[in-house]
């Protein structure tokens, strides 16, 4: 009897042991090609980017930034010891491409990932196929709520505050500063300019609105639908529109002789890439140097590039300089850094031999804040990103935060509520630990 | 006998390309799936040029109404359903009416096209190119999805089971309708019509007094190019799975002459080369200058994205210095017997033509 009780405790603890080895196999044993795309050495993952064609002043400077930071993780031990080999490709922004970079990217080069794909558009185009492959498709660069789909798109997570939330918050701050003044809105018209509305629309009390304005991005002639803002008598414009587009709003409204207040979402107000397009446009009429920016009231769900007293902007400045010296250190040079800081994040949760799923899995588990100034939505049913965002006012070429960091939620009924916690500072070694 | 003989031909090279999709990867198979859309609208477009002696820089809008006209109908497809018209013969009765309508938008095209001649038909083309696929879809953004574009689906037939390669499934929808467009047109231009077509391309005059209707001629020219360019684009559509303006811009249209003109006016056979080299050099290209770390030839990364872009320029070039005649020009020249004159398009019409006409055609 005692004999038999003495072998069955041996052999509990004998299946103990060689539970316990293999999971300290799975930490410390060989590195191995646990999915397409990971070999012993590399990870590789590719993206789409707008290198060319009408997004890619400002934007093309994304994936650069992001691959300096991935350098600089190479250079520092990479991910378990591999190094990210980021392939990504240009498909000028035009839907029919992205479809063939991707194909050529799953199917030639046959990456683990594709991280950070930028447009709303174009990023259409592919994530249907990406969820059919399986492929992670990771921290989309758009704002689209669309992305956050875990019925129809259980591989797709989004990154960046969504637009309607983006919305709520820039009403939110509308409603409260600008009270019984007349509001007009001038926006994109595709996901990106209708989802902001959509959520400026569940603050902003729509009989203070007096003229909804559109612009298609092939366009450039905006004059009638400011003309119309002026006419309505709108005293505060509310504005979803890219870079350009916002710099066209300003001198067609100067043109005109009219000067509203200016309250623009943060996909068209970074500054650098902002006063650059003012004095280009202007040129005729003189240089107007960092003014024109000036008093723009936006939104921002990363730390400001001026703000050198943060530790994730002394960090990621040190990395640009280092590795990607020749673009200007600007808000898109920030947003592909800070992607790449969240996607080396999660693979380092991953484990140390990932499968596609286990990438999928360690999202769905929830991701530390890191960069961003409010948590991260990232749960088994929501594949939202950033969930807020500080209101900020351009000054001198530098978005200065007015106030708190906001939150919210995308479902009409969330309120908007201040978050009070400081960020949390960046890792010493600036690379996420495992 | 020759629709028997191109028959057998396309059965050879269909048997050929199916099992060649066994022995390549899945993005091989995509790349063939893309060729096989351009070559439709290519083979059609040349068959404008070279033989009816027309030329349109617009076909590109064909190839806008062929992909939006799938993507509507198989956004609102239900009446198929209803009618038990599901999977691939859904999918092919949305191509044929894709077919119609772009070919009914082109017969009202060439109504108006007919009247001009060389430039001036060049230039009416042009604008159908810039004004159609971006400004429509923008103006009426709520039918047609404004910038953002349709999405179109497919769904691999579960005859062939859960493994079978999707993009494999693609290669073969798309080879087998351009199989049967390539046919049509092979036939076409042997036919009375294609004879009716050369005879007006080299002297209008003449034809018109042998009794052909040259404007009826023209007109039947343009609706039959504008077919292949809306089946093409319907082809399009399913293999990038959206249909947004942006596809289908100028550059499209551009793509699609140089095409032609790289493979040989006239030729069908051209236009697969010149569709070939169409989709795979700019992705070759690519692929090199991504494996280069995005630096190609000591270039910043910011200019190295114009490079495959520049390298078709200079392809097009060498071509045209080399083979004047187009690609398939050449293979005759070098491979075939002594090249018969009714295969060398503006052969003709060098000879004959005043020669202003022949600049116009050589500077467009």
């Amino acid at each position: 009897m005692g004999a038999i009780a003495t072998l069955a405790s041996a052999a509990m603890v004998l299946a103990a042991c060689s539970s316990s080895g293999s999971k300290s196999g799975a930490t410390q044993g060989a590195l191995t090609a646990s999915a397409p795309g990971i070999t012993a050495t590399t990870i590789t993952i590719g993206s789409h980017q707008p290198l060319t064609g009408p997004a890619a002043p400002g934007y093309s400077e994304i994936a650069p930034a992001s691959n300096a930071y991935f350098q600089y993780v190479n250079a520092h031990g990479g991910i378990f010891g591999r190094k990210i080999v980021y392939k990504y490709l240009d498909d000028g922004y035009n839907p029919t491409n992205t479809s063939t970079v991707v194909h050529q990217l799953v199917l030639n080069d046959h990456v683990y990932a594709i991280f950070n794909g930028l447009g709303t558009p174009t990023h259409q185009a592919v994530v249907q196929y990406l969820n059919s492959q399986q492929v992670p498709d990771v921290f989309v660069a758009s704002g689209c709520s669309c992305w956050n789909n875990t019925s129809s798109y259980p591989d797709t997570f989004g990154w960046q505050l969504n637009y309607i939330r983006e919305g709520k918050i820039l009403g939110s701050y509308v409603e409260q500063h600008f009270k019984g003044k007349k509001i007009g809105y001038f926006y994109q018209n595709d996901e990106f300019g209708l989802d902001g509305v959509k959520g400026l629309d569940m603050v902003i009390p729509k009989s203070q609105v007096v003229s909804r304005q559109t612009y298609v991005p092939t366009n450039p002639k905006i004059g009638p639908a400011v003309a119309a803002l002026k006419a309505a008598g709108a005293q505060v414009i509310v504005s979803f529109s890219i870079p350009a587009f916002t710099a066209l709003l300003k001198l067609t409204s100067l043109g005109l002789n009219y000067n509203p207040m200016l309250v623009v979402s943060s996909v068209g107000t970074d500054p650098i890439t902002l006063d650059g397009l003012l004095n280009t446009y202007a040129k005729k009429t003189g240089s107007f140097g960092k003014s024109l920016s000036n008093g723009i009231i936006t939104d921002g769900y990363l730390p400001s590039v001026g703000d050198m007293s943060n530790p994730w902007i002394a960090l990621f400045e040190k990395i640009h300089n280092k590795y990607d010296a020749k673009a200007p250190f600007d808000g898109n040079v920030l947003y592909g850094m800070s992607a790449a800081y969240t996607f080396v994040e999660a693979m380092f949760k991953a484990g140390r031999n990932p499968t596609r799923a286990d990438l999928i899995n360690a999202i769905n588990a929830g991701l530390p804040q890191g960069v961003a100034v409010a948590p991260y939505a990232y749960s088994a049913t929501d594949h939202d990103g950033i969930t807020g965002a500080y209101i900020g006012m351009i000054k001198n070429g530098v978005l200065v935060p007015l106030g708190h960091v906001l939150t919210t939620k995308t479902s009409p009924g969330g309120a908007v509520t201040a978050i009070n916690a400081p960020q949390p500072a960046p890792p010493a070694s600036g690379i996420p630990s495992s | 006998m020759t629709l028997l003989k191109h028959a057998a031909a396309a059965v050879a090279v269909a048997i050929i390309i199916g099992l060649l999709t066994f022995r390549l990867d899945g993005y091989r198979d995509y790349q063939i799936a893309e060729v096989a859309a351009y070559v439709v609208a290519v083979a059609g477009l040349t068959i404008l040029i070279g033989l009816s002696g027309q030329i349109s820089v617009g076909n590109g809008a064909f190839m806008a109404i062929g992909a939006y006209t799938t993507a509507l109908l198989q956004l609102h497809a239900g009446w198929l359903d209803h009618l038990h018209i599901t999977g691939t013969w859904q999918i092919t009765v949305i191509l044929i009416a894709s077919l119609l309508v772009a070919a009914v938008g082109g017969a009202a095209f060439g109504l108006a096209a007919a009247r001009l001649r060389g430039p001036y038909l060049a230039g009416a083309t042009l604008m159908l190119a810039v004004a159609i696929p971006v400004s429509v879809a923008d103006k009426y953004a709520g039918v047609f999805g404004g910038d953002q574009g349709l999405g179109v689906t497919i769904t691999t037939p579960s005859v062939l089971g859960p493994a079978f390669s999707p993009t494999r499934w693609l290669a073969w929808l798309t080879c087998a309708a351009a199989l049967i467009v390539l046919i049509a047109l092979a036939n076409l231009s042997r036919s009375r019509v294609g004879r009716s077509w050369r005879a007006l391309r080299d002297d209008e005059v003449a034809a018109s007094l042998a009794g052909l209707n040259v404007a009826r001629l023209q007109v039947l020219g343009f609706a039959i190019s504008a077919a292949c360019a809306g089946v093409g684009g319907g082809l399009l559509a399913i293999v990038s799975s959206i249909v947004s303006p942006g596809a289908y811009t100028l550059t499209l249209s551009i793509g699609l002459l140089t095409a032609a003109v790289i493979g040989g006016l006239g030729s069908i056979v051209g236009a697969v080369w010149g569709s070939a080299l169409l989709v795979l050099v700019p992705s070759y290209l690519m692929n090199v200058a991504g494996s280069h770390g995005g630096k190609l030839f000591g270039l910043s990364s910011g200019s190295s994205p114009f490079v495959p872009i520049a390298a078709y320029g200079v392809v097009l070039i060498a071509v045209m210095l080399l083979f004047p005649t187009g690609i398939q020009g050449g293979v005759r020249r070098l491979f075939g017997p002594a090249v018969p004159r009714a295969a060398e398009p503006f052969g003709l019409l060098r000879r004959r033509g005043p020669a202003s006409e022949h600049q116009e055609e050589g500077t467009i």
